[in-house]
Order: structure tokens, then sequence, then C-alpha cells
């Protein structure tokens, strides 16, 4: 066989490491037998084994090799390049060759994890090895690109996890743009009554940072506002957000609530979204009374002013000189650039309809968790009486958890928070109503600090733990209003009727409807289920494979308060990191033209997906720019003279490839 | 492109026929889907060899019939749905290209089996694991690819128009 030689005329001289990781890819695949291959194969110089390759001494084995054996090409057989490529081309760097003078070949995530027998799980790996030892003598030095970062930054999503980190951003001098899809900031948490497991009232703790919010300097606030479109890069994105007219002068506004008390609708008729349709509002109003900005807003579906143009137009006769109200207000597009975005938009509640055997929709006692919360809550349609529709205060209450979640016909995920509320709303309804409470639960998770112990003192205060999934919410025989909860007890095996005067849904958490689009504009992945999916699940949690783009909160899985606020932290630094530092590497692997060989046909113009390449039309070539170029290869695969070229993924890189993973050994 | 004529000799004779398929995945999307299916443990057939490309869009037709030269018995491309591109829009371009390439292969002889475009997300292990053991199972019943009958019937009907 002869040796592979560099374009200089000299032998290449490559090293190979086979990792064990313990017994990951070892118990599966003879690494012995895979470093024994490698050591015949052409340009090989030393072919080892070792433990683990990524720890310190598996990387100093490759820092003394590459002295004393001369290596100049290395090749580590591990894991993932998406999760140690770096690490090993730091070694490589370390050790005084060219980090791209590196590959790296998956033998555990794409071989031993996944197949059983030994000796096809070790012929894949030789082929692999084999593979990756043909392609890298092609590899040439590169330099990694570096792209500055703006340090302003867009946060999308004003619930608790974009509050806590557009605050944190904004504490470190750094400019960012909170956009939010409603006309208020808080998001669910603002909906809550009290917090598990420490009964602190939400809004008490929500609402000094929803007005920190408003006036800080660094935050530049757009609510009833939604991105529109997302271009650029990582450190030069440009954004363009719809902001939605509110038929309100912003700046006018003082949030003096006038109008509302003037607006000739003198009964609100229209569904209050954030009572959850339990109350009604007026065409003009403000989601609640802490709502952030304090700004009112017009229905144009329920004034009559859009309807007709006849209306007395009180509302602007009691703004009088602040002449805050604009019935010609136009949606405005707005364009912003920003370094880094992070993405906080949060969940859905699960639809309790779609469960009808427990009647939500027909049987007027049948509520959701979160339309309890909005009882319990003082500034809810009942001003924080518990009644039922009837105005009866309930003495039976049955909580029925898992509504919506691990189910097989809706979510097989646990929605993790609501075993936790059911009993917040346990303890809070008997607090507030005396009445007799029954949790009818699969499982109780309650696994948080504090968590077990407050399922402990509401199981002492008596409620009742039931442990049956209820099969039905049927009407009561005695035709009194009541309902009767079917389930079957089963720490005491039988079935059980419990009539009951109202019953709470522990509805599940699930991706908002349009997390699809979202994530398509950011361009980032989903799992199934439509939650966004991390980079890494234990070491990147809330990186996104796009680089500048971080998740934080619910949109990334159900979770409670803390977690959120902890991922808002996390994600809020992360993006800190990067505009500290002031810029980012890139990857070389960009597209570039060999002038020579171009016949200027143009075909790799028009394939591009970012306009990255030019024509010279003095020279009749090509060319690429290499910041606008993300290195995606399109336009080298359409070059009909092989001219266009892309590096990292040269076509003889890529063919010796092809040809070493089929070769026999 | 190196040549693409010559097959390697040696294919091991005894036991049962194990089809080798080269697969071309995105980084983004179907690498990581195979990825996935590593960290869940998910088993599938050992006759796939994956090749990662950046995009999709990145493979050239040429690389198909260059796997298929050197003796692959299937190829398979593995993208980012449709809309879902990493890079916007270079699945697109796979799209528009492989229908070409199919009824190429077709010409050549190659079955329809043996060449397969899959749209695989970074989420999805089990459609990876599905496809991966269905394409191996209809190869294996296809038996090996002989590239050389039509070779040379080709190499006989150009004989055939040639101007003497």
């Amino acid at each position: 066989m002869p040796t592979p030689e560099h374009g200089d005329g000299n032998a290449v001289r490559i090293g190979v490491y086979v990792c064990h990781c313990g017994s990951n890819i070892a118990a599966t695949i003879d690494v012995h037998a895979v470093a024994e291959h490698a050591s015949k194969l052409a340009g090989v110089v030393v072919a080892r084994e070792y433990k683990y390759m990524c720890s310190d001494p598996g990387q100093e084995l490759i820092k003394n090799d590459i002295k004393e054996h001369r290596l100049d090409r290395i090749v580590v057989a591990s894991c993932s390049p998406h999760l140690h490529e770096k690490t090993f081309r730091g070694a490589v760097w370390a050790g005084g060759v060219n980090p791209f003078q590196f590959q790296m070949v998956n033998i555990r995530e794409h071989a031993s994890w996944v197949h059983t027998d030994k000796a096809a799980a070790t012929e894949k790996a030789d082929a692999l090895v084999r593979a990756a030892v043909a392609r890298v003598r092609h590899h040439r030095p590169l330099e990694t690109r570096r792209v500055p970062v703006k340090d302003t930054v867009l946060v999308v999503g004003g619930g608790i996890a974009g509050i806590h980190a557009a605050l944190m951003l904004a504490d470190a001098g750094k400019h960012v743009w909170l956009v939010e899809r409603e006309p208020t900031i808080g998001g669910h948490m603002a909906m809550f009554d009290k917090t598990f497991p420490t009964l602190d009232c939400a809004a008490c703790i929500l609402t000094p940072k929803m007005t920190q919010v408003k006036s800080h300097k660094n935050i530049t606030l757009w609510a009833y506002s939604e991105v529109q479109e997302v271009g650029g890069y990582v450190g030069n994105f440009t954004v363009k957000v719809r902001r939605k007219p509110r038929y309100i002068v912003e700046e006018a506004c003082i949030g003096c609530q006038e109008c509302i008390d003037a607006c000739i609708y003198k009964q609100g008729r229209w569904d209050d979204e954030f009572n959850l349709g339990m109350s009604k509002r007026r065409p003009i109003y403000l989601p609640f009374p802490q709502a952030v900005p304090q700004i009112v807003t017009i229905d144009p579906e329920a004034c009559i002013e859009f309807k007709s143009h006849h209306c007395k137009k009180t509302c602007v006769e009691a703004c009088a000189d602040r002449n805050a109200i604009d019935f010609t207000q136009q949606e405005k597009i707005e364009q912003i650039e920003v370094g880094t975005i992070l993405l906080a938009t949060g969940f859905k509640v699960f639809d309790a309809k779609r469960v009808p055997q427990y009647g939500y929709g027909k049987y007027p006692n049948v509520y959701t968790a979160l339309e309890i919360e909005r009882l319990l809550n003082a500034s809810g349609p009942t001003s924080g009486e518990v009644t039922l529709r009837d105005g009866k205060v309930p003495r039976t209450v049955g909580i029925i958890h898992c509504v919506g979640s691990r189910d097989e016909h809706t979510n097989k995920h646990c929605s993790r928070v609501c075993c936790m509320y059911s009993l917040k709303l346990a303890h809070l309804l008997q607090e507030r109503t005396g009445a007799e409470v029954y949790n009818f639960y699969i499982d109780m998770r309650t696994p948080g600090k504090a968590f077990e112990e407050f399922y402990n003192r509401v199981a002492d205060e008596g409620t009742h733990m039931i442990r049956g999934k209820v099969a039905e919410v049927l009407p009561s025989p005695e035709g009194d209003g009541r309902v009767v909860l079917r389930a079957e007890d089963t720490l005491v095996g039988r079935m059980r009727d419990i009539p009951v005067d109202m019953v709470v849904l522990a509805t599940g958490l699930e991706p908002r409807a349009d997390a699809e689009d979202v994530r398509r504009m950011f361009n980032i992945t989903c799992a199934s289920g439509g939650w966004f999916t991390e980079r890494h699940p234990k070491l990147a949690p809330v990186s996104t494979f796009t680089d500048g783009v971080w998740i934080a909160g619910a949109c990334q899985g159900p979770k409670d308060i803390p977690d959120t606020v902890a991922q808002a932290g996390a994600a809020a630094g992360e993006a800190l990191s990067l505009i500290n530092a002031g810029h980012i590497e890139l990857e070389p692997n960009t597209a570039y033209i060999v002038e020579e060989d171009c016949s200027g046909c143009k075909t790799c113009v028009a394939m591009c997906p970012y306009s990255a390449i030019g024509f010279d039309e003095a020279k009749n070539v090509a060319r690429v720019n290499e910041v606008l170029c993300k290195g995606c290869g399109t336009c080298v695969s359409v070059c009909p003279s092989g001219s266009a070229r892309q590096n990292l993924f040269e076509d003889e890189e890529i063919y010796d490839e092809i040809g070493g993973v089929l070769a026999y050994a | 492109m190196p040549e693409t004529t010559t097959k390697p000799a040696a294919a091991p004779a005894e036991g049962r026929f194990e089809p080798r398929i080269v697969a071309f995945f995105c980084n983004w999307c179907t690498y990581l889907a195979a990825d996935l299916a590593g960290t869940t443990r998910l088993k599938y057939a050992p006759n796939v060899r994956v090749v990662r490309v950046m995009c999709s869009g990145r493979i050239d037709p040429q690389f198909v019939l260059e796997a298929f030269a050197q003796g692959a018995d299937g190829v398979l491309i593995g993208g980012c749905h449709p809309g879902d591109c990493h890079y916007e829009s270079g699945n697109y371009k796979t799209l528009r290209r492989y229908p070409i390439l199919k009824r190429m292969l077709a010409e050549l002889g190659i079955e329809e089996e043996r060449f397969r475009l899959e749209w695989i997300s970074a989420s999805e292990a089990e459609p990876l694991r599905v496809v991966v053991n269905d394409m191996v199972e209809k190869i294996r019943a296809l038996g090996p690819l002989d590239l050389r009958v039509p070779a040379e019937r080709i190499a006989h009907e150009v004989e055939e128009v040639a101007v003497p």
C-alpha cells in the first residue's frame, strides 16, 4: 500500500486513538482489534487504545505522541463529534498541530450503543476508522473565523423566565428588547394565586420584577408584539417585530383607566382573557390591575367605533388632552439588530375538553386548575371568594390529577407541576371554604426542596388522598347538580363513587400551539412533542443547535417556577458570556472558489441560501463571501467544474471516506 | 473524482449476506437522530456506515454513484424535514436531485430499494431505526449489488451504436 503524502511530497504521519469509554464502547466493540486494524492502515504511525480519551491523560497521550512520533494528523474513535470534537481539537492544537488536521469517528452513539453483535460492531468500527484515516490525510491547516457579537439581546416571551433573563442582562449593562405577545407581561405566573410549596403570593413576588422591567433603562419592552422574521446569524441577528395596534398611543397613556370607566358599555360583555372567561371585560381594558405596561388596549372586535364609526367616543372625552386614544393606529413593523436571542415562550395549558369523560364544559362545576387559581385570587372574577357557578360555596371538592399527562390518549409526559399545585389547591380550598377535599392521583410526585414536607402537611390537614385514576365524572343520581367521581381506589382495591360539589382538573402542560412556527423562525429543533430541544440534556441544557439562540423555562419542557428562573438565569449567563467575549469563533467549513477552474456559469450563485456568493464580472468568476457563508456546501455539490469547494468537506475527503467505509479489511 | 469502475474484489464469502449501506447524514438532523438512537440505546442493524455532511444539499450525486461503484449495496440520504433545514433550503435542493438520480440509477440496473432519501429530524431516533432496519431487510432480500451486468450491457450498446 503506498504511503499517502502531503501536497509537498512528504509522507503524512497519522496517529489513531480508540477509546474504551469505560465499558460504553469496550463492552460491544473489540477496541484492541480496532486499534490493531488501524495500525496497519496507510500513513498510520501510531495506533492506540485508551480507557478514556477525553480525560486529561488521554489528551496527554495525543500531545506526547505528536512530539515523539512527529504526528501531523490525528484520528480519535470515541463518541459523537457533537460531544467531544472541541475537546480533541484542543488537544491536537495543544500538541502543536492545526486543530483541523483531526477527524473524529463516532463508534459509541453510532456503533457500540446501537448494536449487540460484537463482531459486526467491531467490523463497523474498523470501517469507520478506515474512512477517517483515508480522509484525514487530505486535511489542511485551517483557521476559525471570528465573528463579532453585538451586545444587544432579544428576549422573546414576558413570563417569569423572560422577565428574569431580561433583568439579569439589563443589570449587566446590555440592551434588551423584551417582546411579549399579550398586552401585559407576567405570563402564567401572574395568573396564579399562591406558589407551592412556600405559599407565597405569586403577584407579590412577580409584580415588583414586572415594574422593574418597565422602568429599567436598558430594557425596551414591546408588549402586544410578535417576532415576525429573524435573519442573520450569531452575533448579528436582524429581527423584525410586529407591533400590534392597541389603538392607544403608548407614550401618552398614563394608565389612569378613566377611559374604561367612561366607555359607553357600562358592564363588561366580552370574555376576560385573564380570568379565563369567568368574568367579562369592556372593549377598552387593562388585563389586570398590576399589568405592565400600565397601558389600556382597545379590542377592535368589541369596540363599537370600529363597527359603526358612530360611537360617542366617551373614552376620548375622558382621556381629554392626553389624547392617548387613536382609532386609526396601524400595525407597525420595527427592525432591530441583536447579537443574541433568548426564547422563553412558555407553555399552553392542556385543553380539558379533550378528556370528555371528565365532563369539562358539560357540567358547570367541573373546573380546570387554572380557573381555580383565578377564583382564589383576590383580583379574580369573584374577588377571591371560592363559589360555584350558582354562587354556593362548595362543601366537597375532588381534584383529579394527571389530566392530559401520563396518558396514552393525550400526552405521555409527566407535567411535573400538577401534583404539587394540586396539593396547594387542596390546601387553599380547604382553608378558604372548609370543604372536604379528595385528591385522586396515580403516583404522588413530590421531588423537590420541601415538596414532600408540603405533601405531609396537606395530608395532615385532612385532605383525602385516593390512589386511583378517575374513570368518569357522572351526574349525581339525586339531580342536585352535584357530580360523582368514579374511581378505583387501588390501595383498598375497590371501586368508589364519591359525590362532590366541585371538580378540579389538574390539567397538564403542553407546548404552545405555534411552537413549530417559532422553532422554524429561530431555526432550532423541537422534540417530537413540540418542546424546544436543548443542545445537550445535561451539559448544554439552555443552548440550542443554533449558535446565539438560548431557551429557558417551560418552552423547553414542563417545569416549576424555581426551575424556570434557574434556567432563565443560566441562559442569560450564557448569553452574557458570549457578549463579553465580544466575538465567536466559527467553524472554518466555508465554501471557496478555485478561480482558475471556474467557468463563470453562476450555478452556485443561485443555489446559495444566504446570497454569500458574488460574481466578479471582470474576471468572470464566482466569489464566496466568507463572512456570509454558513458552510452548508450546497454550492459545492452543484458546481459543474468542481471549482466550488468546501473546507473540511472537500470532494476528495468525502470520496476517500466513502472508499474507506466500503474497502474490505 | 477518482476512478469509479473498480469494485473491491474480495468480498467475504461465508455466511449470510450482510448488505453494506453508505448513509449520508446531515449534521443537524439525521446525524443527531443517530446520536439520539445511541444515547437512548435503541438497537438496529449494523450495516449502515455514516458519512457526515453539514447539509444534505452538500451531497453531490456523484457521491452516490461513487458509493455504488465502490461496492455499496445501498445508499441512504438523511436530511432535515422540508422547512426545517439548518441552512434554510439545502434539503429542497436534495429533494430535486433525488428523482433524477433515481431514474439514472434505474438505468444502471440498480433497484429502487437500494437508494433512499428520508427526512429524519434530530428527535426521530425511532424512525431512523425503522428506516435502517427496513432498508437492510429489503436489500438483504435483493442480494448483493452486481454492477457488472449493466456495465457490460451498456458497453455492448455503445459498441452497437458506435460509428465504425
